[in-house]
């Protein structure tokens, strides 16, 4: 099955009107010598057996493990309303919305999950969407270097791994001077940032809650990051932010963050969302799209694409950005979401996963041999210390069905014996008492 | 229209949340809680439900309407894919499971669709191997630029310099730059190709690469490329494939089997996943055998025994470009595209998309200038200049097509065509949808001619029409405030 819909009639009909004979005459730019070496692919096949075999392949994954593992990637429930609205043609099968008039609703809906956005962070602009939550970080290192025109970016080790290798990989090529400030499980370090804040700082990034799952309040770092000319850049968890001071109230200059908590599906690691908010004295220097309000020559309210000379198709080699497709579907997920969750259900909806979490570290804490970590305030993941090397212990939990949280020895080398467990919404009081448990049994028995 | 937030009632709900079945936890301290709720609407679920389908409908989409938006390969995307992507097997599995001890043996599933995909794109393309990791076309293209700097910085040097033609798309010049390259532009000659002559007088020793689109954005298919791959060769330079065209030479031509060292492709424009109104995309990255060893990682492998793991070391890699393996869901889609097609059906693709491009460029231009007056491939090229002469720019004929059910072309891209409009009508399009839209195109020609002012006001129809951009831009409202 192609999905073409010519007889052989219209096409003789059409290549008559060409005024070419065949079909290969169309092609004739392509020299014979060209010809593939090979284009050795399966035969077509009906969707019903293709679906047979997607099926299978879907069921050979331990999709169905009890899930205790986060690191930024999170599973929480998905009201239907989400899938039903953004699963409408006329959003998914249409494109960026170059042509205000026949895309005002693909507009007016990134307008709106521009303004969440800033509620949520409490920041004053924020872009249409970046890839994911660890380029969106790379941006904002960008981003800093840009406005503040120095070239050496402190970035705290809470910071979630995954996104301080993507920083790296994009930098290489250029001359930046990163300085890892070493932290443990707990909050940021503070005299470890000072002793390196410089008049060189382009910017210090930050996370909250951290990679450990540690609250802080960055306050007092970010105003000694000020008073050295240097930006503050914050990642955030968005859910979390229904119950923890905001990096706006921060005073953070650019926060970014992994939006996947925002109604969407864990997907083995995508389509995510990366978003990026900023003051809106840096809006010029911010990379992506960006949607404003104006009004159409009747005076009707009408959104557009705007701020386009920052932009690659206008700007070319000197864009902010090489970014042009983005996340529009999962931002337009984004914003369902949060409507439909509504104002009370962002906090109630925090609450519950920290009441979880507390249990779980509780139930966790009871266990011999299980050492909560407890030296600052977490949200809905913690650190536990257990007897041995955790990924062994992590391996014998999946085989009992669980998917415990991960290892962390896998990137703090002086952690082999801690796991990093993550309880959200979804996990029943029961499931909790099972996982320790099995923990148990696994540790003693 | 209202905005949700506008619509917003004190007290109101829309969604009920679990019971909590725990005890209520010691609060945190106050300095670390937010000091007012975020304004979220307060609305229901029919509130949330008429109101972003009230939207949806004021979009123009390819299910409900011709969008012929040159470069974009707005081709119809089958509904049958969006069923695999749900799949909970898949929906539901976190990306770390892989990396866990024994997780590997339980993503098999996940781990072999990535591994068939790589494959199925290295048959397309010529090439050795895949990543699928780049979430969009422009990230595979700085992915690529990546590979081009380490595999000199692996040789010792550092080169400063990226080839781009000036008809390349905005993208290239961006993300060479933001590799760290400085870009030198190559005019295009009067066929629609690359000058040659310019080419071979710009390259040098200080050359890293060269970024080419093939077929181009004119839509042509530039005969020489051998010649230019062998040229770059022999300076140590490597030739980019910018896969934004891919549509028109499915079967018919490899990037790897011509000389292209590394080639990115957009399963949302070749392979039919679906634009999302700007995404998520898909934008996997090719090379040649030596290149393979600085792919980013995690990478996934198929080991003698017939299981899937990730390889995460590999010594030169250039990193890691993204959290996971790529769009993970955009992928299945494409897998599952091109086995419902497979290889009869992708070069039929080709043939279709060329077909229908050529057709409207025959029978559009005795009303409007062909760019390139000459065989294209899947995309046409015309310049209103003609009705410029009435006063009708290329936007007043967009804006008159949306009046007349059609999303507009592209429009002012390339930038070497004067009031450029680039239309790909895809090989999804019948005979019968490409005439309308020719009769709809020859109405606004003879209405340009006759009444160019009524062109001017388009469009009538729309919700709104002729945003102020300028006020948008000087009077920045870039959110709602309570």
């Amino acid at each position: 099955m192609s999905y073409i819909p010519h007889t052989d009639q219209e096409v003789k009909q059409m290549l008559k009107d060409i005024g070419v004979c065949s079909l290969d005459e169309l092609f004739k730019d392509i020299p014979p010598q060209y010809q593939p070496a090979s284009f050795n692919l399966p035969e077509g096949r009906s969707e019903f057996e293709v679906y047979e075999h997607l099926k299978r392949l879907a069921d050979k994954n331990a999709a169905s493990l009890v899930n205790f593992l986060g690191c930024g990637f999170y599973d929480h429930n998905i009201p239907a309303v989400v899938d039903a609205l953004a699963g409408r043609a006329e959003f998914y099968t249409a494109y960026t919305p170059y042509q205000p008039e026949c895309s005002q609703g693909t507009l007016q809906a990134i307008y709106e999950y521009q303004s969440a956005i800033c509620l949520l962070t409490d920041m004053e602009v924020a872009n249409a969407s970046l890839y994911d939550g660890g380029t969106a970080l790379y941006e904002a290192g960008m981003m800093a270097l840009r406005i503040t025109g120095r070239n050496k970016i402190l970035i705290d080790g809470g910071v979630n791994p995954i996104y301080r290798r993507i920083m790296y990989t994009y930098t290489t090529n250029l001359s930046i001077d990163f300085v890892e400030i070493p932290v443990s499980h707990g909050q940021s370090t503070r005299e470890e940032i000072y002793k390196h804040l410089d008049d060189k700082t382009a910017a210090v990034i930050l996370q909250n809650p951290n990679f450990f799952g540690a609250i802080d309040d960055h306050s007092d770092i970010i105003k000694r990051v000020h008073q050295a000319g240097a930006l503050a850049i914050e990642s955030v968890y968005p859910v979390s932010l229904g119950m923890l001071k905001t990096p706006g109230n921060m005073d953070a200059d650019i926060v970014t963050g992994e939006g996947q908590s925002l109604g969407l599906p864990l997907s083995f690691g995508g389509s995510y969302l990366g978003f990026l908010a900023t003051r809106k004295k840096h809006v010029r220097k911010m990379p992506g799209r960006i949607v404003g309000e104006t009004a159409d020559k009747r005076g009707n309210r009408a959104f557009v694409l705007t701020l386009q000379a920052r932009e690659q198709h206008i700007r070319r080699e000197k864009a902010t950005s090489n970014i042009c497709s983005n996340e529009s579907l999962c931002a337009l997920k984004a914003i369902i979401y949060l409507s439909v969750l509504g104002k009370q259900g962002l906090v109630d909806l925090a609450r519950l996963n920290f009441d979880k979490a507390e249990f779980a570290k509780d139930t966790l804490a009871r266990i011999k041999g299980v050492e909560v970590k407890r030296s600052s305030p977490t949200f809905n993941e913690f650190t536990v210390c257990l007897p041995r090397d955790s990924r062994e212990i992590v391996a014998s939990m999946i085989e009992r069905g669980f998917n415990p949280g991960l290892p962390l020895g896998k990137y703090y080398e002086d952690m082999k014996n801690y796991l990093l467990v993550c309880v959200t919404e979804r996990r029943t009081k029961e499931e909790i008492v099972r996982y320790a448990e099995n923990l148990e049994a696994v540790l003693w028995n | 229209m209202e905005l949700i937030f506008e619509e917003s009632v004190r007290g109101r709900k829309g969604l009920r949340l679990p019971k909590c079945d725990v005890p209520q936890a010691k609060d945190i301290s106050g300095r670390y809680k937010r000091e007012k709720p975020a304004q979220l609407p307060e609305v229901s679920e029919l509130d949330v439900v008429r109101h972003f389908t009230r939207l949806s409908r004021m979009n123009f989409s390819v299910d409900t309407h011709f969008y012929p938006l040159g470069s974009c390969t707005m081709k119809y995307n089958p509904k049958f894919t969006e069923n695999i992507a749900k799949l909970t097997g898949f929906s539901q599995l976190h990306p770390l499971l892989p990396q866990l001890l024994l997780g590997g043996m339980l993503t098999q599933g996940a781990l072999e669709v990535l591994y068939n995909v790589e494959r199925l794109l290295v048959e397309i393309t010529g090439m050795t191997e895949v990543t699928t990791e780049p979430l969009a076309g422009a990230h595979g293209e700085l992915t690529g630029m990546m590979l081009i700097a380490a595999y000199h910085r692996d040789k010792g040097s550092r080169k400063k310099y990226v080839i781009v033609p000036d008809s390349s798309h905005g993208t290239n010049p961006a993300s060479a730059a933001i590799a760290g390259y400085q870009t030198i532009s190559i005019p295009t000659d009067k066929n629609g190709v690359m000058d040659f002559k310019e080419y071979k007088n710009k390259l040098n020793s200080e050359v890293a690469g060269l970024m080419l689109t093939c077929p181009n954005t004119v839509g042509i298919f530039n005969s020489q490329i051998k010649e230019i791959c062998s040229l770059a060769h022999r300076n140590d330079a490597l030739v980019y494939y910018d896969g934004a065209n891919l549509n028109a030479i499915l079967g018919k031509v490899r990037p790897g089997d011509i000389g292209f060292d590394i080639v990115h492709l957009n399963l949302h424009k070749t392979f039919a996943t679906p634009h999302g109104s700007g995404g998520p995309g898909s934008g996997p990255v090719g090379v040649r055998k030596d290149l393979t060893q600085f792919l980013p990682v995690p990478k996934v492998i198929k080991r003698p025994d017939g299981t899937y793991a990730l390889e995460e070391n590999r010594q030169k890699s250039i990193g890691r470009i993204a959290s996971f393996y790529g769009n993970f869901d955009v992928l299945l889609k494409t897998y599952a595209y091109i086995l419902l097609l497979g290889k009869t059906g992708l070069i039929e693709v080709s043939e279709k998309a060329v077909l229908n491009a050529n057709y409207i460029a025959v029978k559009l231009k005795k009303y409007y200038d062909l760019a390139y007056d000459r065989i294209c491939m899947h995309e046409c090229v015309f310049s209103a200049t003609r009705q410029l002469a009435n006063g009708v720019h290329a936007l007043d004929i967009a804006k008159a097509l949306i009046d007349r059910g059609f999303h507009p072309p592209t429009i002012y891209f390339p930038l070497i065509v004067k009031e450029a409009m680039m239309i790909e009508p895809t090989e999804s399009e019948s005979k019968h949808s490409l005439d309308r839209f020719i009769a709809a195109m020859r109405g606004i020609a003879e209405l340009s001619q006759n009444n160019p002012e009524v062109v001017k006001s388009a469009p009538l129809n729309t919700a709104v029409s002729r945003p102020d951009e300028t006020k948008a831009a000087r009077e920045l409202n870039l959110r709602w405030i309570a």
